[in-house]
């Protein structure tokens, strides 16, 4: 299913202009979804009957500073050809575009139970809030953590002075000198 | 003088579970209140293994993740890497131009891990439950596709053979000899395996009906895989959205409909004489010499004898290895079956010569989740086997 096929099937049940179609280089169906909608939306796309996109495999986000707005939430989801679960196998990923500045939107943990650790991984890594997720802590992070590491602006290594790579150099007489300290050791026991 | 009774109290009692915990594969710590020796409610924390891979990744160029890739998700090596693999050259477009035998050579490697894989899971998990004989039995075998491993690439447990737009190098020869005896040897194996535990009186009595899991939580969980085909999804991306070529084998996915420990274990097993069906039409379609990557020296590197007779493959041998290849922009998923189920790598490309995003989807996150819900209200002891039968391994969920 395409995705103006997909808009398409949506229209009605949320305000038009909820969602919009994506760029999507790898031809696999993808709209942008607004944040204020963004429940409506999914839930329209688990229960459509022409949809029922019943699994949410996953969420995670990308952060395009300093482009504006900056971050991306992507939630994969399908449905899986099984009766009950969509009955066409198809794919679709919705994007939430969100400012830099404050970035939260709504929890979809209570349509997909899966999703509510995923958004406690995104907040983790990204700091993007999710409004009335049931228990956003930090997940793979210890909960002292400042900063969130996955951002472009969160630098690799952040406790660590730069360091390049050199060879342990000693001396002939450092060399020496641990010679016969050793052997010294060696005699005294 | 009266005698007062004391008045009955009862209280739950806080057990924390891990995170150094023989039975948790890892370190997976469970905070369990509990009645008596009944689970009241389950909490469970990771995070212990976080390494950062993906951000790791973003600082190194696109060849050199691979290797990265193969130590999430490290029983299963070389599904995470075949994910990854085809999910960049599917970015990159030469998805079409890659050789028929290279797909089967994948798909042969991907069934090796599988079997690999489970044979990790099933030797852990019938330790954990007791039957101790099992672990040393299915490691026994391991072994011999570990040595198929180190004589393919050097290297047991990551292999890091798979590459984008092909493979490291030509199969090493007497390969075939070495998976043909595999194949022959393991079915027989299995069936050793299955005389252990498949009709045990104790193995039935600590599996069956135990952390029970129903089909709606299991997708809304999204716990797909081995997992929901135990309780009867019969949903498999190898035969719902093909990859890699997986659409000209013949195999069947097994299901079972109870949702129970014994229901995911009697579908491993069978899975793993699928893998096996799978491997012997694969091993008889490659040739031992071939093509073995797409000859395209702007993505492989090209071959040693024109590096050092010709200007032209020693100008793109040095381009390869000091500025790698860039991938156009865009962004994309792609989808594999791995041992654990549903393996995907969503990747973001800003068209220079590293990512900018990669994701693996890690199976085994929403399986730790999803442990809560399938032993609560159950007894502490069968904790040890539901852990054991979702299979998780824990650096694919710390990552």
């Amino acid at each position: 299913m395409t995705s103006e096929a997909i808009i398409e099937a949506l229209r009605g049940a949320v305000p038009p202009d909820a969602v919009e179609p994506a760029p999507s280089a790898d031809g696999m169906a993808a709209i942008y979804a607004s944040a204020e909608h963004i429940v409506d939306v999914c839930r329209a796309l688990r229960d459509t009957p022409s949809l029922r996109f019943a699994f949410a495999a996953d969420m995670t986000a990308a952060d395009y500073m300093p482009r504006e707005p900056r971050f991306e939430v992507v939630l994969i989801l399908a449905s899986l050809g099984v009766a009950g679960f969509g009955e066409t196998p198809k794919r679709l990923r919705v994007k939430v575009r969100l400012p830099g500045r404050d970035p939260r939107m709504r929890t979809l943990s209570e349509i997909w139970p899966a999703m509510n650790w995923a958004e406690r991984e995104v907040w983790d890594l990204f700091g993007i809030v999710f409004d009335g997720h049931p228990n956003l802590h930090r997940l793979l992070m210890p909960d002292d953590w400042e900063g969130h590491p996955a951002r472009k602006d969160y630098p690799v290594q952040i406790k660590l002075t730069p360091k390049i790579y050199e060879p342990l150099q000693l001396t002939p007489e450092e060399f020496a000198a641990n010679v016969r300290a050793d052997l010294r050791q060696a005699g005294q026991d | 003088m009266t005698t007062t009774t004391p008045e009955l109290r009862s209280e739950t009692m806080t057990v924390n579970m891990g995170p150094q915990h023989p039975s948790t594969h890892g370190v997976l710590r469970l905070i369990l209140q509990l009645s008596g020796e009944t689970v009241v409610s389950a909490d469970a924390t990771i995070g212990y293994l976080h390494t950062g891979i993906e951000k790791t990744a973003e600082q190194k160029k696109w060849q050199q993740v691979i290797p990265l890739v193969e130590r999430m998700d490290y029983l299963g090596a070389q599904s995470n890497s075949l994910a990854f693999v085809l999910a960049v050259e599917r970015l990159m477009g030469i998805e079409s131009k890659i050789p028929p035998r290279v797909r089967d050579i994948r798909v042969l490697i991907a069934e090796l891990q599988r079997i690999s894989s489970h044979l990790v899971w099933l030797g852990t998990h019938a330790l954990e439950i007791g039957a101790v004989s099992v672990m040393m039995y299915c490691f026994r075998e391991r072994e011999l596709l570990m040595n198929i491993n180190e004589m393919l690439a050097g290297f047991r447990m990551f292999p890091s053979y798979l590459r984008i737009g092909g493979l490291r190098e030509d199969l090493p020869p007497k390969f075939h000899e070495a998976v043909n005896a595999f194949v022959e040897r393991f079915p027989s194996k299995l069936t050793e395996y299955e005389d252990l535990l498949t009709k045990n009186q104790i193995w039935l009595k600590r599996t069956r009906g135990v952390g029970v899991i129903s089909r709606e939580d299991t997708i809304g969980y999204g716990l797909v895989g081995p997992l929901a085909r135990a309780v009867g999804v019969p949903y498999d991306v190898r035969k719902t959205f093909p990859y890699s070529g997986y659409d000209t084998f013949q195999f069947d996915v097994p299901v079972r409909e109870h949702g129970d420990v014994y229901a995911r274990y009697l579908v491993r097993i069978e899975e793993m004489r699928q893998s096996i069906r799978i491997i012997k039409q694969a091993i008889d379609r490659v040739p031992p010499r071939g093509p073995f990557d797409i000859e395209d020296y702007r993505i492989v590197p090209p071959p040693k004898d024109k590096v050092y007779t010709e200007m032209e493959g020693l100008i793109q041998h040095f381009l390869i290895y000091s500025q790698g290849f860039t991938v156009p922009p865009g962004d994309v998923y792609v989808p594999i079956e791995g041992p654990r189920g549903e393996h995907g790598f969503y990747i973001v490309s800003d068209g220079s010569n590293r990512p900018y995003r990669i994701k693996m989807r890690p199976a085994s996150l929403y399986a730790c989740q999803a442990v809560p819900k399938m032993i609560e209200r159950g007894m502490i002891a069968d904790v040890i086997a539901v852990i054991g039968s979702t299979d998780v391994v824990m650096g694919d969920v710390d990552r």
